[in-house]
């Protein structure tokens, strides 16, 4: 949407953050759009049907799937987090809303979230002494809510080395501070 | 000083050497030593004061059960007290002091309590500090406190950091000595996630002290061997320097990660400890064994060790911790240590052996041991010359994590020792030692058998492998607690100075259960818990009250095992990073012109922003508010948490919730609302926009964010799941500002492309609107008291749209104004908020009981008219001033009729919030008032003993601005 309005990221920046710190680097995702989709009471079918046509993912518990333009991860039951890239996204919600119609409740949230990619040849040494989640068992794709350091996140596994963590947007100077000491710690 | 005491072998470096100071003196070490070996290496057996009598002590052990060898570790913010010797690993550079002593270790003041032990018995202090009763608590604890306490603490902020973690596996092995190492391997070559945890910094267990075969060869050789083929395993994590503190639900347990105590500092970045949690499906507690000393008379010399330790410091450190040693048991297992002493080249001159009838029954020696007194099965006494006495009195199983879950050890006949009983922890089950299996062929067969075991039960093959061969002795042990003899103290528990005459007295005082005679006696309080002398204590109770040992029974054990350090369990959350902090979208601006902030909840808010010439915090929001009223102000209220409610039942949902009706309010309008809780005590209040048909936008109190969205969460999951009602937070996604004052409509018009006139965006009107083609929302809302609005954008462009704000509505001088100035303008306009929704108040007390619907049902609104609650003269909010306008008035200060006395009985209510009104010209009140509505106009006293403060003040309406509202509508 054009304006005149100049962004700043989570962390206060006008560009997004990547830092290196020993193995892992950080990446501050700052072009993507994310909106909740929630299906209405008794309306999960039509919510199925609408997603399919529009190529929206809606995978089960603890997981996260990519289309072709789209990506979601579930978050609580018959609701999830919607992804896609914020230029071409950035009315998410309105978007979606049109497409699923009254089968869904969908609210903007890409504000609400700090997005950091995660890149290291192994992410178990890092977030072992972030989260409670068992990093190397889980598959690639696992999506699921998690506490770090005090804050409720969102952790996606994309692989062995890749992960994308969701941390409240007005926290994200805390949560980077704690995935650099862990980092330290870690390599 | 030359390393003396050392003898061949063991495991240490020796082609290198570590220089350390104790006690200010320089001496020289190995790498491999431990504090304790190095000290017994270079001939220093005296090491402590001990707690009550402040007796010099040296180590009983060598492990992590010493009770007597505690210094202070390293200087500074470093500093750490009560440091076990025995297990701080040598590093070059390392400082350590002793504690509990004055002026000096050889020399201690308060060595004169030991002269005086009649008069410090077990309880002593119960029965002389008695009067004045007052003096206990000024004087004679304190007193105790300090004459007793061990190490001190340096109060330097300690400059290290401490890290906390999560670990998964299958099996958790609680101990890596030949029972963990055995049940390692077979449940690692199984495939099986395997943490192997040992709080020693060399794996192994009993198999680096001893020099016995396993397999053929050295049993520490073996240890390696396993190790090598376990570090090759990458389902095997082998965690050194761990100790495995507690078991907690779930199979669960935590353990302590010393990362950096070997180094002088730690590598950069790295943690000194961490604190890990371990969520295991099985556990095998593989713990070994503690030896027990024997009680008789001065056994706590500097030189009396345990026997097994004094071997374990001769094979394992090559130090002989005397030049002429004797043994005193009673089982088979001493005599293992004689033989290995002499065949270090020791001279062991005496092996007293109970079973025989000989027993120490006295020693002499003040700072280090010099003779023994012996006496044999005819009742000869002789005393002989030594400088060390290793002591056997059997060994206690290291059952202590399996009594986490409450299960009580049972006693075992054949080890003359306490075993794990049933109802351990679910799914921890216990091998070699710890389980009584006390040969090295027992601990390795119950190591394989119970992993094989704990990966059977989780679905899992394991192979049971041909064991290694090992000594399979039998224990033959036949117990001798005390030694009768004398009147004179026989040690019982070291560090906390209980003897067996402290039994008899318990005993005699009817404290005979044992955890009367714990808590009496102080037995097992200490850092060690009683590791060595808690059996012996119950023993001798057992004697005194010809009961059974199973009979007299045991006390249990808590977590942690061993002590861990404050800051470990800290973590990273310290200093600035206590807690997460949650910045404004305004932050960045706020910083860049010096405002002040204040922490609300984790997020920080812009309190006041001075401008240049303003030395005092009231010049900047007195500017502000009168700023404000006077053309525009500007306040960052992202921090009030915002809920979007969509479904079809979103407003019948929020009739339920909100004491008032929502379901009519229209789309595009917004509706203050109260939510009550249960009890009929208003929980939060705010505003709600109805954004849509079925959309609605509530606003919650920056401080019940969170709390009222769960309340919203579990009213839509629990209480009403078949209302078609979907919630997220959207607190986060959108920064918004408030923008009040009589110019704030033609500032924003300066912003936004939409109509925002009266007529097109009237009062209490809310809607999408488009700022330079940017998305935003618009709420024409006022806590002020002003003309104002919420305007809102996705939270990357607040900062942008605060700058533009100011930037194109220069014209009206606009101000940004913090939570300060908000406080003012809320108060003079009567606005409840954190001073009246204090979880007391009813809607009545606050002035707004008609807004509780009687037509309809809702959360709170039945018990909110219980009787007492609706009473005529209960409390009502009232706006309060005083008399005298350069009068102070003080928040909490309670209201008194003119002429009564302070007392309780007269107390009419109490002043919630006070700010200064710039606009009034004083200090301006809100308050609870009994009866408040009817006493507007009246006088009464606002009165605050605490402050010394009697002010007399007028009560007035809250609505102490523009009461009729006029400017909000304009």
């Amino acid at each position: 949407m054009a304006n005149a309005l100049k962004a700043r990221t989570a962390l206060g920046a006008h560009d997004p953050l990547q830092v290196m710190v020993g193995a892992l680097v950080v990446t501050e995702r700052f072009d993507v759009a994310l909106a909740s989709v929630a299906a209405r009471r008794g309306r999960m079918g039509d919510l199925a049907k609408a997603a399919e046509t529009i190529g929206l993912p809606l995978p089960e518990a603890a997981r996260h799937a990519s289309g072709e333009v789209y990506a979601a991860f579930w978050t609580a039951p018959e609701m999830w987090l919607v992804e896609a890239p914020f230029a071409s996204h950035e009315l998410i919600a309105e978007v979606l809303k049109q497409a699923l119609g009254d089968a869904a409740s969908v609210t903007e949230q890409t504000d609400a979230w700090v997005a950091f990619d995660l890149l290291a040849p192994d992410l178990a040494p890092l977030l072992e002494r972030l989260c409670n989640v068992d990093f190397p068992a889980v598959v690639v794709g696992y999506a699921t809510r998690t506490m770090v350091e005090h804050l409720g996140c969102y952790l996606i596994k994309h692989g062995r080395g890749t992960a994308r963590l969701y941390g409240p947007r007005s926290s994200a100077k805390s949560l980077l501070h704690a995935l650099e000491a862990a980092a330290h710690s870690a390599w | 000083m030359s390393q003396s005491h050392r003898i061949a072998g063991g495991q240490i470096e020796r082609s290198k050497t570590l220089r350390f100071h104790f006690d200010g003196l320089p001496y020289q070490g190995h790498p491999g030593d431990t504090l304790a070996s190095a000290l017994l290496a270079n001939g220093v057996q005296l090491m402590g004061r001990s707690f009550k009598y402040h007796r010099p002590r040296g180590p009983l052990s060598a492990g992590s059960e010493e009770p007597n060898a505690l210094v202070e570790l390293r200087t500074g913010g470093r500093q750490e007290p009560n440091t076990r010797a025995t297990v701080a690993e040598l590093y070059d550079g390392l400082e350590a002091k002793s504690q509990n002593r004055w002026p000096s270790l050889r020399f201690d003041a308060m060595g004169i309590n030991d002269r005086l032990s009649t008069f410090f018995a077990a309880g002593f202090y119960y029965k002389t500090f008695m009067w004045p009763k007052s003096f206990w608590e000024k004087l004679y604890e304190p007193i105790i406190r300090r004459a007793a306490g061990l190490g001190s603490v340096s109060r330097e902020e300690d400059p290290d950091e401490y890290e906390k973690g999560f670990l998964h596996c299958d099996l958790l092995v609680i101990g890596a000595g030949p029972a963990g190492l055995m049940a390692a391997l077979t449940a690692g070559r199984a495939g099986a996630r395997v943490v192997l945890a040992d709080e020693d910094f060399r794996m192994g267990g009993r198999l680096n002290a001893e020099t016995f075969a396993v397999g053929g060869k050295l049993g520490a050789d073996w240890a390696a061997g396993v190790l090598a083929e376990l570090s090759t395993l990458p389902n095997v994590r082998l965690m050194v320097r761990t100790t495995v503190i507690g078991a907690f639900d779930h199979g669960i347990y935590g353990a302590v990660e010393r990362v950096s105590d070997h180094l002088a500092v730690p590598m950069a970045g790295k943690p000194r400890q961490v604190l890990w949690r371990i969520y295991s499906k099985r556990a095998i507690l593989a713990a070994g064994a503690t030896e027990r000393p024997i009680a008789f008379e001065n056994n706590d010399r500097p030189g009396i060790m345990l026997a097994g330790s004094l071997r374990a410091y001769a094979n394992r450190w090559g130090v002989k911790a005397g030049e002429r040693v004797a043994v005193f048991t009673n089982n088979d297992d001493g005599l293992r240590t004689a033989a290995d002493l002499k065949a270090k080249g020791l001279e062991v001159v005496a092996v007293i052996d109970s079973r025989d009838g000989d027993e120490v029954i006295d020693t002499k020696g003040k700072l280090g041991l010099k003779s023994v007194t012996i006496r044999d099965s005819a009742g000869r006494t002789r005393t002989i010359g030594v400088d060390a006495l290793g002591v056997s009195g059997g060994w206690n199983p290291n059952v202590n994590v399996h009594s986490h879950h409450r299960s009580r050890p049972v006693w075992n006949e054949e080890i003359a020792g306490f075993v794990p009983g049933a109802d351990g922890p679910t799914g921890l089950l216990v091998a070699g030692a710890a389980a009584g299996g006390l040969s090295t062929h027992a601990a390795l067969a119950q190591g394989q058998a119970q992993a094989i075991a704990a990966l059977t039960d989780l679905g899992k093959t394991a192979k049971a492998d041909s064991l290694p061969e090992a000594e399979d002795a039998p224990v033959r042990v036949t117990p001798l607690w005390h030694v009768h003899h004398g009147k004179g103290r026989a040690w019982i528990d070291q560090q906390n100075d209980v003897t067996v005459k402290d039994v008899k007295l318990a005993h005699q005082e009817n404290f005979s259960s044992v955890e009367h005679l714990k808590r009496y006696t102080t037995l097992g309080m200490a850092t060690d818990q009683g590791k060595t002398g808690n059996v012996i204590g119950l023993a001798v109770m057992a004697e005194l009250t010809g009961r059974s040992i199973p009979e007299t029974g045991t006390t249990i054990y808590r977590p942690p095992y061993t002590p861990v350090a404050m800051g470990t369990l800290a973590g990273r959350s310290r200093g600035t990073e206590f807690k997460p902090t949650r910045l404004t979208p305004s932050h960045h601006w706020a910083v860049e012109q010096g405002a002040f902030f204040v922490e609300v909840g984790m997020w920080l808010r812009t309190q006041w922003v001075p401008k240049s010439g303003e030395t005092e915090w009231r010049q900047s929001v007195d500017r502000e508010v009168l700023a404000t009223r006077k053309s525009v102000g500007i306040c960052d209220v992202t921090t009030l948490g915002k809920i979007d409610i969509q479904g079809t039942d979103a407003g019948a949902f929020l009739d339920k919730v909100y004491a008032n009706t929502f379901s009519t309010v229209p789309v595009g309008k917004c509706r203050y609302g109260l939510v009550l809780r249960e009890d009929g005590m208003v929980f939060d209040d705010g505003t709600t926009a109805r954004m849509g048909e079925n959309e609605y936008v509530m606003t919650t109190t920056t401080a019940n964010a969170v709390t009222v969205f769960r309340h919203l969460e579990f009213c839509r999951q629990c209480l009403w799941p078949d209302m078609d009602v979907q919630l997220i937070s959207t607190t986060e996604a959108w920064a918004q500002f408030s923008v009040a004052g009589p110019n704030a409509r033609k500032l924003l018009e300066k912003v936004v492309d939409q109509d925002i006139s009266d007529a097109a965006f009237p009062y209490m009107g809310a809607g999408n609107i488009t700022v330079g083609g940017l998305r935003a929302r618009l709420f024409r809302i006022s806590f002020s008291g002003e003309l104002a609005y919420e305007i809102a954008v996705p939270t990357r462009y607040g900062d942008a749209l605060l700058r533009e704000m100011l930037a194109k509505g220069a014209e009206f001088d606009p101000v940004v104004y913090g939570t300060e100035a908000l406080g003012v303008m809320r108060i003079e306009k009567g606005h409840v908020a954190g001073g009246e929704l204090n979880g007391q108040s009813t809607a009545l007390n606050m002035g707004l009981g008609k807004m509780v619907s009687k037509k309809k049902d809702s959360i709170g609104m039945v018990l909110s008219q219980r009787e007492g609650m609706v009473e005529e003269n209960g409390y009502r909010l009232v706006g309060v001033k005083p008399v005298n306008p350069a009068a102070k008035l003080v928040a909490g200060s309670h209201f008194l009729e003119i002429g009564a006395a302070p007392v309780a009985a007269n107390d009419g209510g109490w002043l919630t919030s006070k700010v200064y009104s710039p606009h009034l010209g004083c200090d301006i009140a809100l308050g609870y008032l009994k009866g408040g509505d009817k006493k507007i106009g009246t006088r009464m006293r606002a009165v605050n003993l605490v402050g010394g403060l009697d002010t007399e003040v007028e009560i007035i309406s809250p609505h102490m601005f523009d009461p009729e509202g006029e400017r909000l509508r304009g």
